[in-house]
């Protein structure tokens, strides 16, 4: 399988050095030149240049492309126009919060998915099926921002599960992730619901197989026959959504952060979109975009493992 | 007498008015003897093959009458009951070599799934002996190479022998073959069929061999059933029926035939 | 067809319904939007107010009428720039083929990769907010997603027999496109299009959340819930009919595609 991980890893590569030459160009080019913004309109002329000078505004694009991404590969993302940081300062704390959100959303997504569409495909046209199904649907049209002030509604007022204020994990680890999981819970719940009837109707698709029947002639009962035989095949197409759908989780915990308060990458990168702190900006977008890009590479190497058909040369 | 089949009908309830699709089937079979059933499609002659091996749901279906294997009525077996002889002393092969197999499961495993169902004490190395030996048996001729292949690198007539395999790796007293050489060209079809007759021959499996052709049916089996609509119109020796049959009905599957389809018996293994 | 189609039943009438209201909104509200009344100020729902006040006594019901209508707006924009590039690039590539169509295919592949979401967010950031700059973003970056399902289906057809005869006859390829093949992916464009606009009225709704949308001035029901949040314990009303015409506009849309998408036999 060598060759066409090789060749894929090849796509990768250039998918990223595609990104980073947009979002430079995006952020870097575009909006022209950052020394009146940062410098205010009373700076002098040597002020300019010695700004211009120290971020290497006088060079050619090309440059200042490449050293702008040797500089990115080193983890140096720049300085922030509007405080008096690097970007990497800014960004660094904010990032585990946000890791932890999607991570826990997930699981999440497994947790709920799995069960319920196995449950929903054991007997098509059920009563549970039919409940799963009416569900799914409806869970399927709430954004995921207005699933989280629900759940805000419902678990802290309501039931008083949690207060709707943010514990970072200095104070405790366990009552953290306990708050985490209630925004992840509002990434997770839409997604779900996708994920179970995309399960279900993959389960139901492929107990209509022939090699089902082959299966049961062999002695197989309904049980096994879903274990060894239909889980397999109808995961492959839902592991393709789930990396599919990776981008949609971050996507969603930078939106459901802000409904929960939580500190995380949504709130520097909608703060520095406001504030117009374009490299805050760029770099947010680029480790997004790395982070997207990497997980849909695992996935497609995950799902090659799954499905044999897939040409391994 | 191994299998006394009477009076089985096959009803299908779900839809509207219910439809019959076998009706007042029978038929009985020696140990080691092999048996046609010749029909076209839709004469309820794969229905049989289903309802025998336990493949139908009841929930749609009515099935009625008896079907005595050994002495015990294989239709009046709970779920559970069956499954002890389904893959033990039942087997069946089937028209599709493309999609019978799971597509994702090794080939070594799918042969012997049977094994890991039935006999839950033999170690890997003693499941993948047998595993061999019956892909030998069914004509596959490096079985430790296609061992761990994939069913999509091997080729319809190869899949078929798998799926034979699969089928034989207890040694059942009985092998339904639903039209399994349908699907291949014609040379491919006289050597699975050979293949059949020498299992038939070493290994006294009876073989109850569904076809829409009575060409093949003749070269395969000693006597032969004619359905037509769910029912028995005409039963008796093969060559009594193939050279002298008594319905219309049978001369006009005989004379569909095409001629190209010519098979004799002990043709040259190629 | 045995069976009713459900989801196409209640998805029509649930988008009907849905559609009247908005509608509706976009001539007529009960009260002026963003009129405060002392009187009215953080009043449950009553017969005067029927889906209650806000804290400076702004009528509900008259904001989330015109909140919809904006949305609504905003989203059929999107989908009219989204599906009319889509179609055109999608129609062109799938019949025509070629490196153009693979390089362009890439392109479009990369692009979806990525939530539009956070690709429009990144793109107002250059432009700054606004109702035409959202319109403008969300619907280039729904291009991709229209042009692939259009590709796919001029894929299919391109070869079809009666595809073949016309190009016999000598009709030109245009025609082809849009008068020979264009009618036979109505479906297919249809629940494409029920798609689309779910994710339109989404990404537009959680952008003004995140207050990178709309400006503060145009209304939005994505505002809305944003300004009712401070206030979710204390008056829930401000939240919960903003957010139930949210979710009732996406599930009715939804189940109409679902149901093209059951009529045609294809899976989702």
């Amino acid at each position: 399988m060598g060759k066409a991980v090789l060749k894929r890893l090849g796509l990768l590569l250039g998918t990223l050095l595609l990104v980073s030459a947009l979002a430079f160009a995006a952020f870097s080019v575009i909006p022209g030149d950052p020394t009146g913004a940062v410098l205010g309109m009373e700076a002098t002329d040597e002020q300019i240049a010695a700004f211009r000078a120290q971020q290497g505004l006088d060079l050619p694009v090309w440059q200042r492309y490449l050293s702008w991404l040797a500089a990115f590969l080193g983890g140096d993302f720049g300085q922030s126009y509007k405080y008096d940081m690097t970007v990497a300062q800014l960004v660094a704390p904010k990032v585990g919060a946000t890791l932890t959100l999607a991570a826990i959303a997930f699981v999440l997504i497994l947790l709920i998915s799995l069960p319920l569409g196995l449950t929903a495909a054991r007997r098509p046209g059920g009563l549970v099926d039919r409940a799963v199904t009416v569900l799914t649907q409806i869970t399927m049209s709430v954004p995921n921002f207005v699933m989280g002030i629900g759940l805000m509604y419902l678990f802290a007022l309501v039931l008083r599960w949690f207060q709707p204020e943010y514990i970072p994990p200095e104070q405790g680890l366990w009552p953290h992730l306990r708050f985490m999981a209630f925004p992840a819970l509002a990434v997770a719940l839409p997604k779900s619901a996708m994920t179970v009837k995309l399960l279900r109707g993959s389960i139901l698709g492929e107990l209509g197989q022939d090699y089902i029947r082959t299966a049961y002639s062999k002695g197989n009962s309904r049980g096994s026959a879903l274990r060894r035989h239909v889980l397999r095949n109808a995961m492959i197409p839902v592991v393709t959504f789930l990396a599919m759908a990776i981008g949609d989780i971050m996507a969603g915990s930078i939106v459901v952060e802000q409904v929960f308060g939580v500190p995380g990458l949504g709130r520097v990168l909608i703060s520095s979109i406001n504030n117009r702190d374009y490299p805050v900006v760029q770099a947010i977008v680029v480790l997004l975009a790395a982070a997207v890009v990497g997980c849909n590479f695992l996935a497609d190497l995950l799902y090659r493992a799954m499905d044999p058909r897939i040409e391994r040369t | 007498m191994m299998l006394d089949v009477r009076d089985l009908s096959v009803v299908f309830t779900d839809r509207g008015a219910p439809f019959a699709a076998v009706d007042g089937f029978s038929l009985q079979m020696d140990r080691g003897e092999v048996v046609g059933i010749v029909g076209e499609s839709g004469s309820g002659k794969s229905m049989t093959a289903h309802a025998l091996m336990g493949l139908i749901r009841r929930s749609q279906v009515s099935v009625a009458g008896r079907a005595l294997f050994e002495g015990i009525d294989l239709l009046s077996l709970s779920r559970e009951e069956l499954r002890y002889y389904q893959g033990r002393e039942l087997s069946i092969i089937f028209q599709e070599p493309m999609t019978s197999l799971n597509p994702t499961m090794r080939i070594g495993r799918q042969v012997e799934e049977s094994l890991r169902i039935h006999e839950k004490g033999l170690s890997p190395a003693q499941r993948r002996a047998r595993a061999l030996d019956a892909m030998a048996l069914a004509g596959l001729s490096d079985p430790e190479g296609l061992y761990r292949q994939y069913p999509h690198q091997l080729s319809g007539g190869m899949r078929q022998r798998v799926m034979i395999a699969a089928a034989l790796v207890l040694r059942p007293r009985l092998l339904i073959a639903d039209e399994p050489t349908t699907a291949l060209d014609v040379t491919i079809q006289a050597q699975i069929l050979d293949t059949l007759k020498d299992i038939n021959r070493k290994e006294g499996v009876a073989i109850l061999f569904i076809s829409h052709d009575l060409g093949v049916v003749k070269a395969l089996c000693g006597r032969v059933v004619v359905m037509k609509q769910g029912r028995i119109v005409e039963s008796g020796p093969v060559d009594q029926v193939f050279y002298h049959p008594r319905e219309e009905y049978t001369k006009l599957l005989l004379s569909s035939r095409p001629a190209r389809k010519k098979l004799k018996g002990g043709q040259a293994d190629g | 067809m045995r069976q009713k189609n459900w989801y196409l039943t209640i998805g029509t009438i649930l988008t009907a319904c849905m559609l009247a209201f908005t509608v509706l909104g976009l001539f007529w509200t009960p009260y002026a939007p963003s009129a405060m009344s002392a009187a009215a100020r953080s009043a449950p729902p009553s017969p005067a107010h029927l889906f209650g006040c806000d804290a400076y006594g702004r009528d509900i019901f008259s904001r989330t009428l015109e909140g919809a209508g904006s949305t609504l707006t905003i989203a059929l924009a999107v989908l009219a720039v989204g599906a009319a590039c889509g179609l055109a690039v999608g129609a062109l590539c799938g019949y025509y083929g070629g490196p153009a169509d693979a390089l362009i295919m890439r392109l479009c592949d990369a692009v979806a990769a990525f939530p539009s979401v956070l690709l429009a967010l990144v793109v107002l950031a250059l432009t700054g907010p606004g109702k035409y700059n959202v319109i403008g973003a969300l619907g280039v970056l729904f291009i991709p997603s229209f042009a692939r399902l259009v590709r796919g289906e001029y894929l299919k057809y391109r070869e079809r027999d009666f595809v073949r005869s016309a190009r016999l006859m000598g009709v030109g390829s245009l025609r082809i496109i849009f008068v020979h093949i264009l009618p036979n992916i109505w479906p297919t464009l249809l629940s494409g299009l029920a798609i689309g606009f779910n994710n339109a009225v989404l990404a537009e709704a959680s952008m003004s959340y995140l207050g990178i949308g709309v400006t503060p001035t145009e209304p939005s029901l994505g505002y809305m819930l944003k300004d009712a949040q401070g206030s979710l314990f204390t008056l829930p009303w401000c939240t919960a009919f903003p957010a139930a015409v949210v979710i009732l506009l996406i599930l009715g849309v939804g189940l109409v595609g679902e149901g093209i998408r059951e009529r045609m036999g294809v899976a989702s």
